[in-house]
């Protein structure tokens, strides 16, 4: 599945944390990522679904260089970011932007919004007044905080929840960057607001050609404002597919009920029960042996899914999964 | 308002809470009106700010300090319960006849009793049972909501999110209230965690013909457990309809607007945001609170509009569908 000029490549990251017992002893480890692989090109969505505690934005952090990979390789334009030094790592960060999902504790309630602004702008090294005057206005004005004027002075408590957002976003757009990560940009706004933060994301992506991982646990968004999505379970990515392929068939019994849990809204629902498997996602302190998913799953198969983990199976064109009851379907083995 | 004694459960009218603050007067909850049969489910949606929340407050009298005005009526079985004096309201109707499964309420247990006591508290204080009776009580509670009675002597850390929000739905439930309100009760849930508590809620409602009030600003879950939609914006109620009507063929504006915002992940339509801000309920526009950001506004909207009962059976507040 080689793309050429990925913009960015994962291998077989793992990040761990280590847990400690009286500050010395090791008491195990935590695997917030176990195994994780894919290549993201140059101006695609990329969705990571799953409940917290999956990994997702653990995931998104260590591509970020906030948390050090244990394991695995990650090649951003051709440049392995563990070899990268200190003042390389500056230049990798410029390309990436990080829209949290809090705003309003995302941003520094003392500063307005020219000081939040501006403060990128000078530790990479834009220290002309005037550059970061046209910079900061430019940005503002893509992210429609218009106008201009009134915004530069105000601080994040006098914007509404749908501003603090945009000023987020213009503070992650500001260095121009390749790749943006954003992390539940949208849970903690309003129904109304959320689609016009989520379509004014899609037209920055579109109009820079940006990459960008969204993050999220609410599935009805993504086919909107991705193109391919990843199923997270537990650490590991279980299902890898283009979004309307997914919709269209999912493979991964996981994907199964994450799809019949959620509901559209439609007064037939109140008349039936969901079929949904039972039990809470397991501990990464000591995942279950074999498949992860196995002790919930309603289709597990005696023998194997306990004891040997699931590879990666293709199923149809770029959609693949981790599930032993698809060994027989493989269309071409990896 | 048709009032019949025997299939009325609540009843209010011209409900107001008003709260002080530096700025001035807050007018969280205004003049709302409504009527809820037995055996119902009414779903409260509105986005955060627009009174949910304060119209529960106001209906269990748990009013903080800064209350500015309190008025109106809350019948409960035709008992004005806002003219009982708080000690009366305490022992005979909040938790005994109205309980409340709190905001996050799962992250509020406390962490030093054992859960079982925790749930079994409201008989001890209410019904004066034994600490035994209550506990066994609690078992049977526990089974309705699918906990094993093993965990009545656990503590809250050693329960999972889901587990603890089963417990408060139990705690809720344990005096067989006529009314449960539940404050977003699966907001803070995974999504198969989510499923699992509206199938509890869902067999509830079922089998022990439970009345729910159910708020949440996630219109889509509401959809899983309601007979009737209620829409709040701006402190007003501004549409109230079946389940069917307000689902399939919201009316008013802003219901329309909202609705067609929900991202559905059956089908893909053209997904719609309202432009602007809802107004500050400290000092709310004289006519419809709403004219500002609907495309359909015209010169009558400068007038406020009142809650009226179409022939469909719905009641609306707005000025297109005044006759």
């Amino acid at each position: 599945m080689q793309q050429e000029q990925a913009l960015l490549s994962v291998q077989n990251l793992r990040t761990w944390f280590e847990l400690r017992r009286w500050a010395f002893a090791r008491a195990g480890w935590v695997r917030a990522v176990d195994g994780v692989s894919f290549d993201l090109p140059r101006g695609e969505a990329l969705a990571l679904v799953g409940e917290s505690g999956s990994g997702k934005s653990t995931l998104a952090r260590t591509i970020l260089g906030l948390y050090k990979p244990t394991e695995g390789e990650i090649t951003f334009e051709g440049m392995e970011l563990s070899k990268l030094k200190a003042s390389q790592m500056r230049e990798y960060r410029q390309d990436m932007g990080y829209i949290q999902q809090d705003p309003y504790g995302a941003l520094p309630p003392f500063l307005s919004l020219r000081s939040i602004l501006s403060e990128p702008l000078r530790i990479h090294g834009i220290k002309d007044k005037k550059e970061q005057n046209d910079l900061i206005r430019n940005v503002l004005t893509e992210v429609k905080l218009t106008p201009v004027d009134d915004f530069l002075t105000k601080f994040p408590h006098m914007l509404s929840g749908g501003q603090q957002q945009r000023a987020v976003i213009a503070r992650a757009m500001i260095l121009n960057p390749k790749l943006i990560a954003a992390d539940e940009p949208v849970s903690m706004l309003d129904a109304s607001v959320r689609v016009e933060i989520l379509k004014l994301l899609r037209r920055i992506q579109e109009s820079h050609n940006l990459a960008v991982i969204y993050i999220t646990h609410d599935l009805s968004t993504v086919r909107y404002f991705a193109e391919r999505i990843f199923i997270m379970y537990a650490a590991k990515t279980v299902e890898k597919a283009p979004v309307e392929s997914l919709l269209e068939n999912h493979f991964h019994p996981y994907t199964q009920a994450l799809l019949a849990a959620i509901p559209d809204p439609d007064p037939e629902n109140a008349k039936t029960l969901r079929d949904v498997p039972p039990g809470e996602p397991p501990s990464l302190v000591h995942p279950p042996t074999g498949c992860r998913f196995h002790p919930r799953c309603p289709q597990a198969i005696k023998g194997l899914c306990e004891v040997e983990e699931p590879p990666q199976f293709t199923l149809l064109p770029g959609h693949t999964v981790e599930c032993w009851l698809y060994k027989d379907r493989d269309s071409k083995t990896e | 308002m048709t009032t019949q004694a025997t299939s009325t459960l609540l009843r209010t009218e011209n409900l107001r809470l008003y709260f002080r603050t530096t700025q001035g007067v807050v007018q969280a909850v205004d003049d709302v009106s409504f009527t809820m049969p037995r055996r119902d489910a009414l779903a409260v949606i509105g986005e955060s700010g627009c009174g949910k929340t304060s119209l529960v407050r106001a209906i269990l009298r748990l009013l903080p300090s800064n209350v500015h005005t309190y008025s109106g009526n809350v019948f409960l079985n035709d008992i004005d319960v806002m003219k009982l004096s708080e000690e009366r309201f305490r022992t005979n109707v909040r938790w005994t006849k109205m309980s409340l499964v709190a905001q996050a309420a799962m992250n509020a247990l406390n962490p030093v009793l054992r859960v079982g006591e925790q749930v079994a508290e409201p008989l001890i204080v209410h019904q004066r049972l034994s600490k035994q009776a209550a506990l066994a009580q609690a078992a049977e509670v526990f089974q309705l909501v699918g906990v094993s009675p093993d965990f009545l002597g656990r503590y809250a850390f050693e329960l999972s999110g889901g587990m603890r929000q089963r417990a408060i739905i139990a705690m809720a439930l344990i005096t067989r209230p006529d009314l449960i309100v539940l404050d977003e009760p699966t907001s803070a849930l995974d999504m198969l965690t989510q499923a699992n508590i509206m199938n509890v809620l869902k067999g509830i409602k079922r089998d022990l013909e439970q009345s729910f009030i159910f708020i949440t600003h996630d219109v889509s879950t509401t959809s899983e457990l309601s007979d009737r939609g209620m829409v709040m914006y701006a402190g007003q109620i501004v549409e109230l309809a079946s389940a069917e009507q307000f689902y399939l063929d919201p009316l008013h504006p802003y219901s329309a607007k909202l609705m067609a915002s929900i991202p559905t992940l059956k089908e893909k339509k053209e997904l719609e945001f309202i432009p602007g801000q809802p107004p500050s309920l400290l000092n709310p526009p004289t006519g419809c609170r709403f004219a500002d950001r609907c495309d359909r506004r015209f010169d009558k909207c400068d007038t406020e509009p009142p809650l009226q009962q179409l022939a469909d059976g719905r009641w609306i507040r707005c000025w297109l569908y005044n006759k």
